[in-house]
């Protein structure tokens, strides 16, 4: 795990770049309200990556684990709550199936420049123990500075073909 | 009603080696048993999912047909997909769901609303535009031809008995050598 650091805020341009520079042709997302207007509203915009809006989140475990298997690179964009709904199928495809299942997962309520694990907010303190109970890489985006992880981490997950969480702990502005 | 096996067996005159399959729990037995094929993705981690991992292998290869042979149970636990497949809408999809009323791989309990439901009613309502049903498997083998033959994504209704519940060896669809031989399959192809 990669330490957040303090900022003064997140471009969600620079983000669509690294993830454009990472080769991913596909976002696969349910809405996630940290993220909405920062990048997912730019993103519906875009011919490329493709937007591929599903009903709910494990469903798109499953659309980028048979993308990962044609040799495209995917990115399921959604929120805490939303990966928590899914855990077993993140389980089951992304870990015992060590698959590159990338996920950029907006945090719900947690308050900017504070580390999840210290957020004031039962439902983000939980993400980043889960995942380390599950053995899933992440790294916590919280401003600038954190954005060239980005590349890196989707890069080193079809490499050793195993998932990576992306945490987004603020409000990207567009 | 039809016969699974004999269901299965009719559309496996109409499928190509160049075709992707993704059965289902009971289904991925009855299918493996017909034969093996190179391009069966039978490994799909969690119970409902077969229908995205078919979404995603016919975004990424346009270029084959992706069949996934799902069934009313596993249909019920992702019933979204109905929904995002119909918005995606990927000409190379074909989803079938074997209606057995019964969760067989899990002890043969009924669905909910087991009868009631209508998995074709359900498919238009999601915004497919070409649905079909099946329950006479003389009817089944004059048209599946020309289902398979229709631009996609098209969604089967498959009306077959249920069978007893029996013990399986799960290792034959979701065993590590099962997914490394699916993946190798497909980048040669």
């Amino acid at each position: 795990m990669q330490a957040a650091s303090a900022s003064q805020g997140l471009s969600g341009g620079n983000i669509i770049k690294q993830l454009k520079d990472s080769g991913i042709e596909f976002v696969v997302s349910v809405p996630d309200i940290t993220t909405a207007a920062g990048l997912l509203a730019p993103l519906e915009k875009m011919t490329s990556p493709r937007l591929i809006r599903v009903c709910k989140e494990d469903e798109g475990v499953g659309i980028c684990a048979g993308l990962a298997h044609t040799g495209k690179r995917a990115l399921l964009l959604i929120q805490q709550t939303g990966m928590l709904d899914s855990i077993n199928a993140i389980r089951g495809v992304a870990v015992e199936y060590s698959l590159p299942i990338c996920m950029m997962v907006g945090l719900l309520e947690k308050e900017p420049d504070v580390r999840p694990r210290q957020s004031t907010r039962y439902g983000v303190r939980i993400v980043e123990p889960i995942l380390d109970a599950m053995g899933i890489v992440y790294h916590e985006i919280e401003g600038e500075e954190d954005v060239p992880k980005i590349k890196p981490a989707i890069d080193e997950a079809y490499v050793k073909s195993s998932p990576v969480v992306l945490l987004i702990g603020r409000r990207p502005h567009p | 009603m039809m016969n699974h096996r004999e269901c299965f067996k009719a559309l496996a005159r109409h499928i190509t080696d160049a075709d992707i399959v993704l059965p289902v729990y009971s289904s991925a037995f009855e299918w493996l048993d017909l034969g093996a094929r190179a391009l069966n993705y039978t490994a799909h981690g969690a119970m409902g999912l077969a229908s995205s991992h078919g979404l995603g292998l016919a975004l990424g290869r346009p270029d084959k047909r992706v069949i996934v042979l799902d069934g009313d149970g596993s249909l019920l636990m992702n019933i979204g997909t109905l929904v995002t497949a119909a918005s995606t809408a990927p000409k190379n999809f074909y989803h079938f769901v074997c209606e057995n009323g019964t969760y067989e791989a899990n002890g043969g309990h009924p669905i909910p609303n087991r009868g009631k439901v209508s998995f074709a009613g359900l498919a238009h309502g999601a915004g497919y535009a070409s649905v079909h049903e099946f329950s006479n498997l003389k009817n089944f083998e004059q048209q599946i031809g020309a289902v398979l033959a229709e631009p996609g994504p098209v969604f089967g209704v498959l009306k077959i008995e249920p069978q007893r519940p029996q013990q399986r060896d799960y290792n034959r669809i979701h065993g590590a050598e099962v997914r490394q031989a699916f993946k190798d399959a497909i980048k040669e192809s």
